[in-house]
């Protein structure tokens, strides 16, 4: 097999379609008898509801119907818990799952009291103005030390707390001992806000019920289209060939579109089957500020205890994590936050508690980084902070307490999301910060571009980070590829995709194992009538796990094709070669047969075939690797503050990553652009302003700021390559990568820009912005 | 009570259309469900992301801030219309070779901004790229590959230009 095109920055086959137009999103799509749906939802974060009259909205001209939770009946069920809490000794766990619609009580703003149903979407958002709602409004859970005292409002009335789980996790030798034995030991209380993963394309739901077929079919702007089938399968009471979900082009989604069984996707499609009708029913961005979920906060009081040298001899962690109303994600965000704290470091001792705490505010479910930031950040700011103690260089401490290169795979012993003792596959973490360091020019920066800048008085500072990433996590994905008689050659796949470039990575996976060209493989992911098994696109898993299930498959029609081919020739397989669609005999190119034709002689009308053939030239593999992959990486920054209005400009940006093999660098490199982008928007620009009362205070893109192209830098990017020996192909995931370590980069180069004159001062929070930083600065030792 | 209908007659992309539509209708609704040129998306439905936009006699606008009605008269551009026959805009194709786009959502509001852009900037710096891109909020690409292309698209339109 000779490679042509993995590895290779192959333009991608979906953007024409993207570019003219014509992708089918979900809210493209139009079908005749179409109702529209929209949805009255709480305008107050906690309260009880004594009273919901919808007979005004149901006289509207236009409106078809109005349900409430009591319309339901049986139907009405919480949603199912979508990853159990993983077996960790002495673990507490409250499971509370989002509702269809409220009843009795609401807990978050946001939350659906009632569903209109009506010939347009405007007729049914104007009806919901003729709905009476009568709330008895309750003191709001929202501050996440508040909510833990003993006079707080509680979001579950039955557990008498607000408790949700309770974790501890340690890892080598007792913390206490290390301190005791340390040269330095460092206290600090942290705060890390994430925020919304804000797609462009909000979420949206069209149920069509064909009765007389028996059939439900229903697009969705899901990364997880068979779990939403087998799940409303069995709600429906229907079997799950009864259901077709279908994600069709889907305008980003870094997480949140992978919350299973929002209130909007399982109503629309019971609706539908009573109405008889198919609905549709898109998000509008306000709603998607409450209705699609969040990451948010926690807060960390960490402890680390180094030598006099700045090894780390151990961490202590005691955090707190807003997980919102409900937690239908299990732990997956805050064991994130506990496993990525240990980072690329020997950690001897570590000591690590959380308590999820349940608040009146939206959903908690992972946003790219899931979780990972808020650990990342805690680590890298003790290890500045203890380099600033003991006067060693911030570059210089993280070297000195990397995992060496012989120790993998590395065992962290403390259990990760995927429910593995978390253990590091492979890595060679020096190289990389060495790289990112010669990128940013780091010795030549603090040598002398910097006191030069210093002495025209302008504030411009560097920072860096390390991080690891769990990625590729299983349980597993599949993929049929077959041979059409035109030729061409098919990919189907049960995970979804948003934008990753699937219909061209896995493509080239596929081209260069049958020797044809990318553009002549045809990728269908996300329709659950194509490929009925899967779990879904998340946990930067998608080239991973699908990526091998792909490359096994075309393997194996590989070698069908070739056997057909040596029957056909009479030679030895080994005498042939695939390459520019046919199979032909090595140093004779005029003897050959199309794979085309091998397709169609693979089914043949009539006669007879040999025991055990299989029609068809085409093949079904899976794939589930052990346990995760772990990528890794080193971000740096030199930024500029402007030390009137605070406000940031950053000078330079690097990344170098490593996550084992590429298949396409291109791709590869607009997931790391695009991840920066989104870690620059967490650090500086996004915050979701609750009031006491959990109202979001800036619920638009005019107050919530997504960063534009005028706050995005041009990037220089790097990687090396370590394969992972989990899977075949050796890939690691990357698609959080970018996202994770921007943060810590940007407090710290924000940090060193405003150490003029000896002052300093410690951000220890996120999101940071110009008006926290005139307050924190003010407040401070500045 | 029915909501009374205006007629209405516009052009886009050179054909011509009437229609009865209702006072409310936005311009946004109106391409994309009544007459079926779906590729001009929707965002946020209040000005900010730029998803929307479209050109209007040659100017960008935000068509989920604009009525149906107000188009009565006026020729209109979207994304639809940017290939001829077969053959990419030079924009779309930088995109393409750039690899400016991701999922794709934003991209039909960005590729109708910079061709209303670049018409009217042929040779473009960087900084006034990224100033006239301001107003198109991207999610996945970091800007940063769309800003190349938008570079090169200058180049190569100048180039195409008599």
């Amino acid at each position: 097999m000779t490679t042509r095109f993995f590895g290779a920055p192959v333009k991608r086959n979906e953007d024409r379609k993207l570019l003219t137009g014509q992708a089918l999103f979900i809210d493209d799509v139009e079908l005749p008898g179409m109702l529209h749906a929209a949805f009255l939802r709480s305008q107050v974060a906690h309260a009880r509801i004594k009273r919901i009259d919808v007979s005004r909205a149901r006289a509207v001209a236009g409106v078809v119907a109005v349900y409430t939770a009591d319309d339901f009946g049986a139907y009405w069920h919480p949603g199912p818990l979508l990853v159990m809490p993983p077996p960790i000794a002495g673990i507490v766990f409250n499971a509370r799952t989002q509702v269809p619609l409220a009843r009795d009580k609401v807990r978050h703003v946001g939350e659906p009291l009632a569903i209109v149903i009506a010939e347009s979407r405007y007729i049914a958002e104007d009806a919901l103005d003729d709905i009476l709602v009568d709330l008895e409004e309750l003191p709001a859970a929202v501050d996440l030390e508040a909510a833990l005292q003993e006079d707080a409002a509680t979001v579950h009335d039955d557990l008498g707390s607000n408790v949700a789980s309770h974790v501890r996790q340690t890892k080598g030798g007792d913390y206490r001992g290390a301190a005791a034995r340390a040269a330095l030991v460092l206290k600090r209380r942290f705060r890390y806000e994430h925020g919304i993963s804000s797609p462009i394309e909000t979420r949206g739901v069209v149920a069509q019920w064909n009765a007389r077929g028996g059939q439900m079919t229903i697009w969705d702007t899901t990364q997880a289209p068979v779990f939403i089938r087998n799940g409303l399968a069995a709600m429906l009471g229907l079997g799950e060939r009864q259901v077709r979900v279908i994600a069709p082009f889907v305008g980003g989604g870094f997480g949140p579109k992978i919350m299973m069984f929002y209130p909007e996707e399982v109503t629309l499609p019971w609706i539908s089957m009573r109405l008889n009708r198919p609905i549709k029913w898109i998000e509008d961005r306000l709603e998607h500020f409450f209705a699609t979920t969040h990451e948010r906060g926690q807060i960390h009081d960490a402890e680390i205890a180094l030598d006099g040298n700045g090894r780390i001899l151990g961490i202590k962690d005691v955090f707190l994590h807003d997980t919102g109303a409900y937690n239908p994600y299990g732990l997956t965000v805050p064991i994130n936050s506990q496993c990525t704290l240990l980072g690329p470091y020997v950690v001897p001792a570590y000591d690590s508690t959380f308590t999820s705490v349940f608040t009146n505010l939206p959903i908690v479910t992972p946003y790219r980084g899931a979780g990972r930031q808020h650990g990342v950040f805690v680590i890298e700011r003790l290890l500045d902070l203890a380099a600033r103690e003991l006067k060693i260089d911030p570059a210089e401490i993280r070297r000195r307490n990397l995992i060496p290169p012989d120790a993998f795979p590395y065992e962290q012993e403390i259990i990760y999301q995927d429910f593995h003792p978390l253990s590091y596959d492979s890595g060679n973490y020096e190289p990389v910060l060495d790289k990112a360091l010669a990128a940013i020019g780091y010795k030549e920066f603090l040598a002398h571009e910097q006191p030069k800048l210093r002495a025209e008085g302008r504030c411009v500072g560097i920072g860096m980070a390390c991080y690891v990433e769990g990625t590729g996590i299983g349980p597993y994905e599949g993929a049929k590829v077959q041979v059409q008689a035109n030729g061409k050659v098919s990919v189907v796949t049960g995970i979804g995709t948003q934008g990753q470039g699937h219909f061209t990575s896995f493509a080239q996976i596929v081209a260069d194992q049958l020797g044809v060209d990318v553009t002549d493989v045809d990728i269908v992911t996300g329709d659950t009538d194509q490929f009925y098994w899967g779990a879904g696109t998340f946990a930067s898993r998608g080239a991973v796990v699908a990526g091998n299930a792909i490359s096994a498959a075309a393997q194996a029609v590989r070698q069908k094709a070739l056997k057909l081919a040596a029957d056909s020739f009479e030679c030895a397989e080994e005498d042939l070669v695939v390459a520019d669609g046919k199979v032909s005999i090595t140093g004779i190119p005029e003897k050959f047969i199309r794979l085309g034709e091998l397709a169609q002689r693979a089914n043949p009308m009539r006669g007879a075939v040999k025991p055990g053939t299989e029609p068809g030239l085409e093949s079904t593999q899976y794939f589930g690797p052990p346990s995760s992959s772990t990528a890794n990486g080193v971000h740096a920054a030199i930024v500029e503050v402007d030390p009137e209005t605070f406000d940031l400009k950053i000078l330079k940006y690097v990344v170098v990553h490593d996550c084992g093999t590429v298949i396409n660098p291109m791709i590869l490199e607009g997931q790391i652009h695009g991840g920066v982008a989104q870690g620059i928007g967490n650090a500086f620009y996004e915050k979701l302003a609750f009031d006491d009362q959990g109202q979001l205070l800036n619920a638009s893109l005019a107050d919530y700021l997504l960063p534009t192209a005028l706050e995005v830098p041009r990037m220089v990017l790097d990687h090396t390559v370590t394969p992972s020996p989990l899977n075949p192909l050796g890939i690691k995931g990357a698609g959080e990568a970018g996202a994770i370590p921007v943060g810590p980069v940007i407090a710290q180069a924000i940090e060193n820009s405003l150490e003029l004159n000896g002052k300093t001062i410690e951000l220890l929070e996120i999101p940071l912005s110009p008006s926290r930083l005139f307050e924190l600065t003010r407040d401070g030792g500045a | 009570m029915q909501p009374e209908q205006h007629e209405i007659e516009l052009i886009v992309n050179g054909t011509s259309y009437r229609r009865a539509v209702e006072g409310r209708l936005l311009l946004s609704d109106f391409l994309r469900h009544d007459l079926l040129l779906a590729g001009t998306h929707v965002g946020c439905e209040h000005g900010v992301c730029g998803a929307c936009t479209v050109l209007l006699d040659g100017a960008p606008v935000r068509s989920c801030l604009m009525l149906a009605v107000q188009a009565n008269g006026h020729e209109l551009a979207t994304v639809e219309g940017l290939a001829a026959n077969d053959e990419l805009h030079p924009i779309q194709k930088a995109m393409h070779q750039h690899h400016g786009l991701q999922c794709g959502y934003c991209t039909p509001g960005i590729l109708m901004t910079m061709t209303a852009f670049l018409g009217e900037n042929p040779e473009p710096s960087e900084d006034g790229v990224r100033e006239a891109l301001s107003g198109n909020l991207c999610r996945c690409t970091g800007y940063q590959n769309i800003v190349d292309a938008m570079l090169d698209a200058a180049k190569a339109m100048k180039t195409a230009a008599p």
